[in-house]
């Protein structure tokens, strides 16, 4: 157990080199050897999702993922959604608005889990969204407000998809 | 151009501001407890006992000390702490005390109780090191259930109490009830029993202890929703003076009850910093706060109603036995749930005789401490089961027989002995059944072979207890009043401090909303602190839904004694009377016909002192604090719940919830809602799917997320709200608390509405939860 591995992850863009015991998951690398605490913990059991990170773009449990198994992987944490000036991104302002958070704990857990699904299925319906944010655990909001709110944002992406395409057009 | 969010009339409260919180929280830039890193911090874990009842042979933690990475292994003997004692002021007949050991000593009373903890450099170190303790452990019978907690056949959980009964108290019992029952056209009766639960916030508990050599403080850093009663408990167990213990709440993620008692592991975690000169971390894992934490809800009801023929209540008896596990959380006691069902039990209906004995049992599981709603959320089930199995017996319909006997007439002094303040009960019911009605589920059926059922919960949850509320529950630490101090600082902004602590319910920005109003500035120019034993003389901390209508009314008092002060100085500056003065809404002081603006105002009290009234000393600070009169004041709500059940399986779907609230003026509407919605979940979770089962043995058969299920946006239905408003006089803005009506009705309408599916089957399920398994045992068992 004192083994330590030479690990090299590419979180948000940026490169970090470090040395730890193969057994430490993503999770508490993030949190603990490179201080981005945004990605919380919840169960470490790959329930309630309030650890997901997006791992090549896909959301994923950071409690269930050792560091060693991400090396060749870029990861996205939620300080990567705002802008350098802590400017809210369109998702985040969303959940803002609709009040899709009240003690905050588990949103970092969704708004990654959002950006990705978003990402990936930008037409979703809200019953797809539904099922998607069933994915993770909050106890504070009941998730109808979370569900609104990355309603919200998948309309008001598409909107702006639609305006510079037909700017492109025109 | 008007500020963001600021009603029309100029004023913040009622308008669905911005959240001050959020920015932080969306951005991962949040403070919650194990985002704190301190230089040689050291992390905590624990040995826990593997046995529900047992005699500790021995605690042997040397082979612990040789793990690589632990620095120190300390067991009861090693730190010889104080215990913790939490006390009713009742009769030995109503009241054994007990106490609960920060570390077990001699004896453990349920699997999970920390018998030592091991400090390591980092927390996969201390994990190890647990392993490596060798407890020997002797076998007692375990006590697991309330019946065999009652039967006392074996040995008790607590020698104090030979019987296993912590709490026993009889009330009211009006004269001639028992006639009353005799002659009666009908009598009703309702068994229920509701399953134990976890208020499981999604953080786990969790604390950052230090000793802080300049300060010659302990520095506890932890999520609790009442710090300074950690603080005193600390102080006691440890032997410090109250001063040398500092207790600061940083972001909280959810407390829900299970923050609102102390914990043994954060007090020896202190301990164990203060030993070793280095702070200590402990960050509870899911599995322990599944098992080895504080949980509520395991009663059991026997209750009976007498009605006339026309479905007039006429008599209410009721037998209340809850659970209260291994040991009585400070400083509310083993008594929370009893007492707070055996006082409130009638609810919202006028209710001419009561009786009612309410008893705290002690068995080999994990203790309890109030949760969203305490003892409500059960005891309304059984009412609006006693309603509904009436009108059935009677053959009326249900929510006429409501009708009847809900109380209209305000104020109601009830037989409780409870003045009721006024409410909408009749008319949220009426709004209930209208809204159900325009979106037409009444009669409607389904035609996928799944059973459509409609249910409904009338209810009233006293929010804001004041210290006479509470003391007349008999608690030796009587909880109620709350302090607040506000500064102006130069630039004519204001800090104020409060003994509630948010956690999620936006006190950052509603309290900052209440104040804006009471000296007219805008709502980011207060700053609300929060949680800190040194910066806030005294606080309750939040629970109870006390923080608006008592922390909100004294921050509201503050406000207004800052803005008198401001007055009198402007009328000594602009040389007019004090009458002649008024704060004019935009940030200053009319005096006469001048007008001074607070910073004009806090140059002179600060930095040009010698401008001051010989009588005024400088500087502009104010405190205020506010306790409840007389027995609160009561939000209310009706919920109606619409489920599609199917009877090939059991499986029952909500298809609609609306939920009709009042609570009084709300500060912030969307957060009204939010706490409506978020609790109306926890109240679902509760009456379908959660339940903390042990075995025989009082092995938690629930450890982890696969096993205790927590229901997600896939069983959660949207929930419609409606509003109505009855405000209150004597809270600051007439608003009435709204953190826990959306638990405390929910388990009733959902179950109301399975058994209006099941209705033309015979089938009736009185207890929770109700799950799959149990409706297709229930339905097999229906002879054909």
């Amino acid at each position: 157990m004192t083994d330590v591995a030479l690990v090299e992850l590419t979180v948000n863009g940026e490169r970090h080199d470090l040395v730890i015991p193969p057994r430490r998951t993503l999770a508490d690398v993030l949190r603990h050897d490179l201080g981005l605490t945004g990605t919380h913990v919840g169960c470490e059991h790959g329930i309630c999702g309030a650890c997901t990170v997006l791992v090549d773009g896909a959301p994923a449990r950071a409690c269930l993922i050792f560091a060693v198994q991400v090396e060749n992987s870029a990861i996205r944490t939620v300080e990567s959604l705002s802008g350098p000036d802590g400017e809210l991104s369109d998702l985040q302002s969303c959940f803002a608005e609709h009040h899709g958070l009240q003690c905050g704990f588990c949103t970092p857990g969704f708004l990654m889990l959002a950006e990705g699904h978003l990402a990936e299925s930008p037409d979703a319906t809200r019953e797809e969204i539904r099922e998607v944010v069933a994915s993770n655990l909050c106890r504070c909001t009941g998730y109808q407000t979370i569900v609104d709110a990355v309603e919200d944002c998948a309309g008001r992406r598409r909107a702006a998809l639609r305006a510079r395409l037909d700017g492109v057009s025109a | 151009m008007a500020e963001p969010g600021l009603r029309t009339d100029g004023t913040w409260v009622g308008a669905s501001v911005p959240r001050r919180e959020d920015p932080r929280l969306l951005t991962g830039r949040g403070r919650f407890v194990d985002d704190i890193t301190l230089p040689r911090m050291l992390h905590a874990a624990f040995v826990r006992s593997t046995e529900a009842h047992a005699r500790v042979l021995s605690v042997d933690l040397s082979q612990v000390r040789e793990v690589p990475g632990v620095v120190a292994a300390f067991d009861a003997a090693d730190l010889a702490l104080g215990d913790i004692t939490a006390l009713l002021d009742r009769p030995t007949e109503e009241f054994t005390p007990t106490s609960m050991p920060v570390l077990a000593r001699d004896k453990v009373r349920y699997a999970g109780e920390p018998l030592a903890v091991v400090l390591a450099t980092d927390p996969y170190a201390a994990e190890d090191g647990v392993e490596a303790a060798l407890v020997e452990l002797d076998p007692l019978d375990p006590v697991v259930t309330e019946a065999a907690a009652l039967a006392a056949a074996g040995p008790p959980v607590h020698d104090e109490a030979p019987g296993n009964v912590l709490v026993d108290v009889s009330l009211f019992a009006t004269e001639g009830i028992d006639d009353v029952f005799d002659t009666a056209h009908t009598v009703v009766g309702v068994e229920a029993r509701t399953g134990r639960q976890n208020a499981l916030p999604l953080e786990t508990r969790g604390v950052v202890a230090e000793w802080d050599d300049r300060a010659g403080q302990l520095v506890v850093r932890t999520c609790t929703q009442v710090p300074h009663q950690v603080r005193t408990v600390l102080a006691r167990c440890a032997g410090l003076d109250e001063g040398r213990v500092r207790v600061v709440v940083p972001d909280m993620g959810g407390g829900f009850g299970q923050k609102c008692v102390v914990g043994r592991e954060e007090i020896a975690a202190a301990a164990a910093a203060t030993r070793l000169r280095r702070p200590v971390k402990w960050i509870e894992d899911r599995r322990e706060a599944l098992t080895a934490s504080f949980l509520a809800r395991e009663q059991h009801y026997t209750a009976r109603a007498a009605f006339t023929a026309e479905g007039e209540i006429l008599a209410l008896e009721s037998d209340v036995v809850c659970d209260m596990g291994a040991y009585s959380c400070y400083p509310f006691t083993a008594g929370i749930e009893p007492l707070m069902a055996s006082a409130e039990m009638p609810g919202v209906y006028r209710v001419p005789a009561y009786r009612v004995r309410g008893r705290a049992v002690t068995t080999n599981k994990a203790p309890t401490a109030p949760y969203r709603g305490v003892s409500r959320p059960q005891y309304v089930m059984v009412m609006e089961r006693l309603m509904e199995r009436a009108a059935r017996e009677l053959g009326l319909d249900p929510l006429d027989v409501r009708r009847r006997n809900l109380i209209t007439e305000f104020p109601y002094r009830g037989v409780n002995a409870i003045t009721y303040d006024p409410g909408s009960y009749r008319e949220s019911l009426d709004l209930c059944e209208q809204v159900l009605r325009e979106e037409g589920w009444l009669g409607r059926t389904l035609d996928d072979g799944r059973v459509l059922g409609v249910g409904y919960s009338c209810f009233s949850e006293r929010t804001g207890y004041g210290s006479g509320a509470f003391a007349a529950r008999k608690m030796q630490v009587v909880p109620g009043f709350d302090l607040s101090q506000i500064t102006m600082d130069l630039d004519g902004t204001v800090t104020v401090t409060t003994g509630t602590l948010s956690h999620g319910q936006s006190h950052e920005t509603t309290f900052a909303q209440i104040v804006a109003d009471r000296l007219g500035l805008p709502y980011d120019k207060v700053t609300i602190v929060q949680g800190d034993t040194d910066r806030i003389t005294y606080g309750w901390g939040s629970f109870a839904s006390r923080s608006v209508t008592v922390g909100g009314s004294a921050a509201a008092a503050a406000a207004l004694k800052l803005g008198d002060q401001l007055r009198a100085l402007a009328a000594h500056l602009g040389e007019v009377d004090l009458d002649s003065t008024a704060l004019d809404g935009r940030g200053g002081v009319r005096a006469g016909d001048r007008t001074f603006t607070y910073p004009e105002l806090a140059d002179v009290a600060y930095l040009r002192a010698h401008l001051l009234p010989k009588d005024v000393g400088p500087g502009l600070t104010a405190t205020a604090s506010f306790d409840v009169g007389g027995d609160g004041t009561f939000s209310n709500a009706t919920h109606g719940c619409v489920v599609a059940l199917d009877p090939g399986t059991g499986g029952v779907e909500i298809l609609r919830y609306v939920c009709v609230e009042d609570c009084g003026v709300a500060i912030h509407p969307r957060v009204v809602e939010g706490q409506a919605r978020g609790g109306i979940a926890q109240g679902i979770a509760g009456a379908l799917f959660e339940q903390v089962v042990y075995d025989e043995a009082g092995q938690p058969l629930a450890p982890s997320f696969m096993e205790y299920k927590v229901p997600t946006a896939a069983e959660i239905p949207d929930v419609r709200i409606e509003h109505l408003e009855t405000p209150c006089a004597f809270t600051a803005d007439g608003a009435k608390g709204a953190g826990e009506g959306g638990t405390i009705g929910a388990p009733a309408a959902v179950l109301n509405a399975v058994n209006d599916a099941l209705r033309h089957t015979g089938v009736e399920l009185d207890s929770t939860p109700v799950a799959r398994s149990t409706i297709f045992q229930a339905l097999r068992e229906v002879p054909a």
